[in-house]
């Protein structure tokens, strides 16, 4: 028996459509029930006081200022080397076989699963380096892990200037570095910051890379060299050695809010600079 | 920068370039130098084929590991890729532009929720679910398996979009105008057309699913044996690494370093892969 295409294809777009549709409930349902568990316990007290007891009561206070730093650190070292890499593979090089090397390492560095970047950043930061557990070891680390997303989009960003743009400032009498200054990075800064922001959000959400590197103690850091707990770790720790469900869904609630509002901005900032440019 | 000059600041943004390779090397370089020695030392035969992972008796056998590696990854691709894949067809060929503008970057906000988030979903809502609907523990294959097939789908489905994407109308045009429908256009000529960066998405997504840690820990359960059902308690070679890096000393920690070898192996040989794919796609056009 042969069945009429039109069947086939009403069918198969069901199918579809369902698939779609399982994919975003799972997204409103994982955003929701950590929402709907963790918002009761979240308020200016809970984020502002120090936790008790191994955080079985209290606020998170440490953990947040440990992640704000760490995640600066990180920013701080990538950005440059991100960016600078990013101009130079796009405004002073051809296609070749060098950029084809670099390219390659941004790809694979891009694929190294958190925990070896965490296994690295133990043996060269923590021990060779001497810098033991600390803000700076654990920053260190994560700038290596989100350099090749900074790259990435701040490459897509800055091919996106239009020619003429350059052509302008060149028949001025501007040399390369003073157009790369003055005209490509203004003009593709959205774009860059998206990257930078998507870095952000992926430092904020890091666990297995920090914990060897970053180390969990729960004292307010002094300095970067000291050993800091960031929110995620603080979460996992909650979590598994069942010191308190309750405080787990806080600090849970504060993660997904401030990642979801990083990435949706990062994201708006990056439609409005596509828009602007086409 | 006035002081370095056109060609200084040509010279120092060459230099920066090489960053990421360097650090690429230098992840390498010190994995490698901590774990090879041990991999040689013990015997590679008996530190990948070998069952029994006993630190205090000085057995280092990770083949319960890489089997619950593999099987939980395989799991995960069952579930990730015939979703992950259907949805970007549907975005792109059955969904109008304007639809697909919203819920694509929708799907990769799924990619930025914690890895830890989706472990504590698992094990306080999937796990308990598994338990008492098919039996065992609960933190098991299939746990892990469902949590990281969806920890990928934003992977799949963006990477399998953007390639989708890329066929040329004209392609769509031809087929349907011999007058095959449009599902018919999909999986005859746009989805084989889009084949090589489908199968990269794939691929990518299962580089992910065997890299992930966190979640994995939460939700497998962490036993060190050869699961013998999808609902059996695993420990993959990742949580291996992370479960017991806090406390291991000398050889111990040395044959963590060697996991971590194993792994940066098999994700360097997946990564090649989907290059090769993503490559083939480039070349065509």
């Amino acid at each position: 028996m042969r069945i009429p295409p039109k069947h086939t294809q009403r069918a198969a777009v069901l199918v579809m459509g369902l698939a779609t549709l399982f994919t975003l409930a799972i997204l409103v349902f994982i955003i929701l029930f950590v929402l709907e568990k963790g918002l009761p316990v979240v308020s200016l007290k809970f984020l502002f006081t120090n936790p008790q007891d191994m955080g079985k009561s209290g606020g998170i206070l440490p953990t947040l200022v440990g992640t704000i730093l760490l995640t600066l650190v990180a920013v701080a070292i990538a950005t440059p080397l991100g960016v600078g890499t990013a101009i130079y593979l796009t405004e002073y090089t051809r296609e070749s076989r060098i950029t084809r090397i670099i390219r390659f390492g941004a790809d694979c560095l891009a694929g190294i699963p958190s925990i070896i970047f965490g296994l690295f950043g133990f043996i060269f930061f923590v021990t060779i380096l001497k810098m033991g557990w600390s803000i700076m070891s654990g920053g260190l680390t994560l700038a290596f892990m989100i350099l090749p997303t900074i790259i990435r989009t701040a490459e897509e960003a800055i091919k996106a200037v239009p020619n003429s743009y350059r052509e302008v400032s060149f028949s001025l009498g501007a040399t390369r570095w003073e157009t790369v200054q003055k005209v490509v990075l203004p003009s593709a800064l959205p774009g860059i910051v998206t990257g930078i922001m998507l870095g952000v959000g992926r430092s904020i959400g890091e666990t297995a890379a920090v914990i060897f590197t970053a180390g969990s103690s729960l004292r307010m850091p002094a300095s970067l060299m000291d050993s800091a707990r960031t929110m995620s770790v603080h979460f996992y720790i909650l979590a598994r050695e069942g010191i308190s469900t309750e405080n787990a869904y806080g600090t849970a609630a504060i993660l997904v809010i401030t990642i979801l509002f990083i990435n949706l901005t990062a994201y708006s900032l990056m439609n409005r600079f596509v828009a602007k440019n086409n | 920068m006035k002081l370095l000059g056109e060609r200084g600041v040509q010279r120092l943004l060459a230099g920066i370039a090489f960053s990421a390779i360097s650090a690429l090397l230098l992840i390498a370089l010190f994995i490698i130098k901590e774990g090879l020695p041990f991999i040689i030392g013990y015997g590679p035969a008996k530190f990948l084929l070998a069952s029994d992972w006993n630190p205090q008796l000085g057995r280092f056998g990770i083949w319960p590991m890489i089997v619950a590696s593999v099987w939980v990854t395989l799991g995960a691709m069952l579930v990730g890729a015939p979703l992950g894949v259907a949805c970007a067809a549907y975005l792109t060929e059955f969904v109008p532009r304007r639809v697909m503008g919203v819920v694509k970057p929708t799907i990769e906000l799924l990619a930025g929720i914690p890895s830890v988030v989706y472990g504590f979903i698992g094990v306080m809502v999937l796990a308990p679910l598994i338990r008492s609907s098919l039996g065992g523990p609960g933190l098991s294959v299939l746990a892990g398996a469902a949590i990281l097939g969806v920890m990928i789908l934003p992977t799949i489905i963006s990477i399998s979009i953007d390639s989708i994407q890329a066929v040329p109308n004209s392609y769509r045009e031809g087929s349907l105008a011999l007058g095959a429908t449009r599902w018919q256009t999909t999986y005859m000529v746009t989805i084989p057309a889009a084949k090589s960066g489908i199968i990269a998405s794939i691929i990518l997504g299962m580089g992910r699913a065997i890299g992930e840690t966190m979640a994995v820990i939460m939700v497998a359960g962490n036993a060190v044996k050869i699961p013998g059902s999808p609902l059996d308690s695993v420990r993959t070679l990742t949580a291996n690494i992370a479960l017991e890096m806090g406390y291991a000393t000398g050889r111990h920690r040395e044959a963590l370093f060697a996991t971590g070898v194993v792994l940066l192996v098999i994700i360097m040989i997946l990564n090649s892969l989907a290059g090769m794919a993503i490559r083939k796609r480039a070349a065509k056009r």
